[in-house]
């Protein structure tokens, strides 16, 4: 229970989240749901391992996953933004292809071998820091700090650029997008893309790094879906959505660490006697989803935040949006 | 068509696709194209198995070989058809104020709870007749069910919080609440099951039968079949030729309209789910009292997801959820023998693609044209 080690752990599962997460958030700019993360996530990380296992490289690896993440994010652009189909049911229907597809071709992938995993650095100097250096600097995998960069990347892409301002036009108002000369289908394609190849990205994490191995449906476990809900409480932003992936990858770590002490907090720790009370630990990062989404939704009314206005619309030229 | 090489710079494809929209379409076409896009997606199923090193056309006549290859499969695809009935049921009402429950699962699990803490925690006595065995377990799955539906409504009418999400957790929640359960409290000698329930709260099946008519030996199908048909055809009644319906529907097609026609939108939206949760909480009752006989953690291979697929196939109608649910409930029985296991939910995948891309072509007219000039 030393919360350096919770929350050094936590920023690894954390960066699951986060990549996921980030990814969605172009998406959703752009005026696309895209429902089938859980899916996406799953087909990159069975790509990642099996690759890596294959060519024992795990950068290959990793390029397999985004790959694999893009391509199915691609159905789900031809589907919804072409054919108009309604993003939600899209969305599900990508999620049983993504599972039912890694599911047949990561069979007997878990008898696979095992992989060298992708290397963790130190930061020198700057992980002398006290508290801020072992958690964030110290024997991180190389991926948690791509997601340190990723953050303020994406932020300033979409709030202080010229094609972060056209995304965020074609996901309020197509309409008026176009009218600007932005092509809205090209947009919409390419950041569905970059939602999918960060969702492959965000699966191959997991595979390569966090919980290294592949164990089916468990690989991913339900986090995909976490990742969407995330979205809603970072209020399309990232740094809130990196503050939200990261709190949840550290309550996942606790809640493994509070059944093992006898004593917690000076009292009976009833998680060590009852172990069978780990069932509702299991419920708490779902119950705290909706807490968190609550809380969120409360905000947004009084901040007067939405989600993109046309997120969840298809655009049609020449019709009336809106 | 080549025929001159100074023809080739300027070559034109003869033949153009043209896109217009359809003002109306004709009533033949939307079942054509469902079945259509439903083959297709049958034909993409087999490619893939045979790119994975499968055998196909053993797989499909095994599918329907097994499922409805004689009275007795049938009997048992009939089996898996009736939680199916139930989820897809429960999917379609809420899909139709365009409220996406994706917690039939949760629900369902919900519902068998319910309906086990009516016999394992003795609220009827052992010796209680049949009928108000049954009658209590299925009033308790319908209430647990509804109350798994009540919290994303509420959360959706009042605070405007996402119910796809809160679907989804809830489902998660419902897992472990079930596995507690059969882990901790009901666990029999160490097995992470109850004990089996007392012949009054087990569902009749055809096979009860068998003193009188010799044929229904060996039959599996159960009452709750006959239950989950009318249930089915009670939310079609509601849905179709009730007023409830008529508010449900409008608030689906175009909620403002709905608002400034007086209709209560929030008082629908908990309501709707509740209904919704109360119909796959039925499900549950089902197949615990009519299958399993006992709550186990293995009480679903993913009926309510399956649910959001057949409810879509079914255009929503509650009618239709009933042939498609028998369908598919031969789908799962003999999936359970096709390795590897993700087949059956890839195939399920296609299908909801297909289904959903194919939809253009009853709002769009897809023409293939000679070229002009």
């Amino acid at each position: 229970m030393d919360p350096i080690i919770i929350l050094h752990a936590g920023l690894a599962t954390g960066t699951v989240l986060l990549f996921a997460t980030i990814g969605e958030i172009f998406a959703e700019r752009s005026g696309v749901m895209n429902l089938g993360l859980e899916g996406m996530m799953l087909i990159g990380a069975m790509a990642a391992f099996s690759v890596t296992v294959a060519t024992g490289n795990g950068w290959l690896g990793i390029a397999a996953a985004m790959l694999a993440g893009g391509a199915l994010s691609m159905l789900h652009g031809v589907v919804t933004i072409h054919f108009q189909a309604d993003q939600v049911v899209s969305g599900l229907a990508l999620t049983f292809l993504g599972v039912g597809l890694a599911l047949v071709l990561g069979e007997g992938l878990s008898k696979a071998g095992t992989i060298s995993l992708l290397p963790k650095l130190t930061i020198p100097v700057l992980s002398q820091i006290p508290v801020i250096g072992p958690i964030f600097l110290t024997d991180q995998s190389v991926l948690v700090y791509v997601g340190y960069v990723l953050v303020p990347f994406s932020w300033f892409f979409i709030t202080r650029t010229r094609p972060g301002m056209h995304l965020r036009a074609v996901g309020e108002n197509p309409t008026a997008a176009d009218a600007m000369g932005v092509n809205v289908y090209r947009q919409r394609y390419a950041y569905v893309l970059v939602g999918g190849l960060l969702a492959g990205l965000s699966g191959a994490t997991i595979s390569l790094a966090v919980s290294p191995g592949w164990f089916s449906e468990l690989t991913t476990g339900g986090l995909g879906w976490i990742a969407v809900g995330l979205v809603i409480f970072s209020a399309w932003n990232p740094w809130r959505a990196a503050f939200g992936a990261y709190a949840f990858g550290a309550l996942r770590r606790t809640i493994l660490d509070i059944q093992g002490p006898r004593l917690l907090l000076g009292l009976r720790n009833p998680f060590f006697f009852n172990p069978y009370y780990g069932f509702f630990l299991q419920m708490l990062p779902f119950v705290f989803v909706i807490v968190v989404l609550i809380i969120g939704s409360r905000e947004a009314v009084r901040k007067r935040m939405g989600a993109p206005a046309a997120l969840g619309l298809p655009y049609v030229r020449g019709e009336r949006g809106l | 068509m080549s025929n001159t090489t100074t023809e080739r710079r300027s070559f034109r494809w003869p033949l153009e696709l043209q896109i217009e929209p359809r003002m109306d379409s004709p009533r033949w076409l939307a079942p054509l194209v469902s079945l259509v896009a439903v083959l297709l997606a049958l034909v993409m199923g087999a490619v893939v198995l045979a790119l994975v090193g499968g055998n196909p056309f053993r797989a499909y006549a095994h599918i329907a070989g097994a499922a409805f290859g004689g009275l007795g499969v049938f009997s048992d695809t009939l089996v898996k058809a009736t939680p199916l009935i139930f989820t897809g049921t429960a999917c379609a009402v809420a899909f139709k104020m365009k409220l996406w429950n994706i917690g039939a699962e949760g629900q369902f699990f919900m519902g068998a709870l319910g309906a086990s803490v009516v016999i394992l925690a003795g609220v009827v006595s052992e010796d209680a007749s049949r009928v108000v065995t049954l009658a209590v377990m299925a009033v308790a799955g319908a209430l647990f069910g509804a109350a798994w539906g009540f919290i994303p409504g509420i959360l959706k009418a009042r605070l405007g919080v996402n119910e796809i999400i809160t679907t989804l957790m809830l489902n998660y929640i419902a897992f472990a609440l079930v596995n507690y359960f059969i882990f901790g409290v009901w666990s029999e000698s160490g097995f992470q099951m109850s004990r089996v329930f007392q012949r009054a709260a087990w569902l009749p099946r055809l096979s009860d039968l068998a003193e009188q008519f010799p044929i229904m030996r060996g039959l599996t199908t159960h009452a709750g079949f006959i239950f989950a048909v009318v249930v089915a055809i009670i939310a079609w009644y509601i849905l179709f030729r009730s007023l409830w319906g008529y508010e449900i529907r409008l608030i689906g097609d175009n909620p403002r309209a709905a608002k400034y026609a007086g209709i209560k939108i929030t008082r629908n939206t908990v309501l709707v789910l509740m209904l919704s949760g109360a119909i796959a909480g039925l499900g549950g009752m089902s197949e615990i009292s009519g299958v399993i006989h006992r709550l186990q953690g293995s009480i679903s291979p993913g009926y309510g997801f399956t649910g959001i697929i057949i409810a879509w196939l079914a255009k929503l109608n509650p009618l239709l959820v009933i042939p498609v649910s028998i369908l598919f409930g031969g789908l799962i029985l003999a999936g359970r023998e096709i390795q590897p296991s993700g087949v059956p939910r890839l195939i399920q995948g296609i299908i909801l693609f297909m289904l959903i891309a194919s939809e253009v072509f009853l709002r769009y007219r897809v023409r293939l044209v000679r070229r002009t000039a």
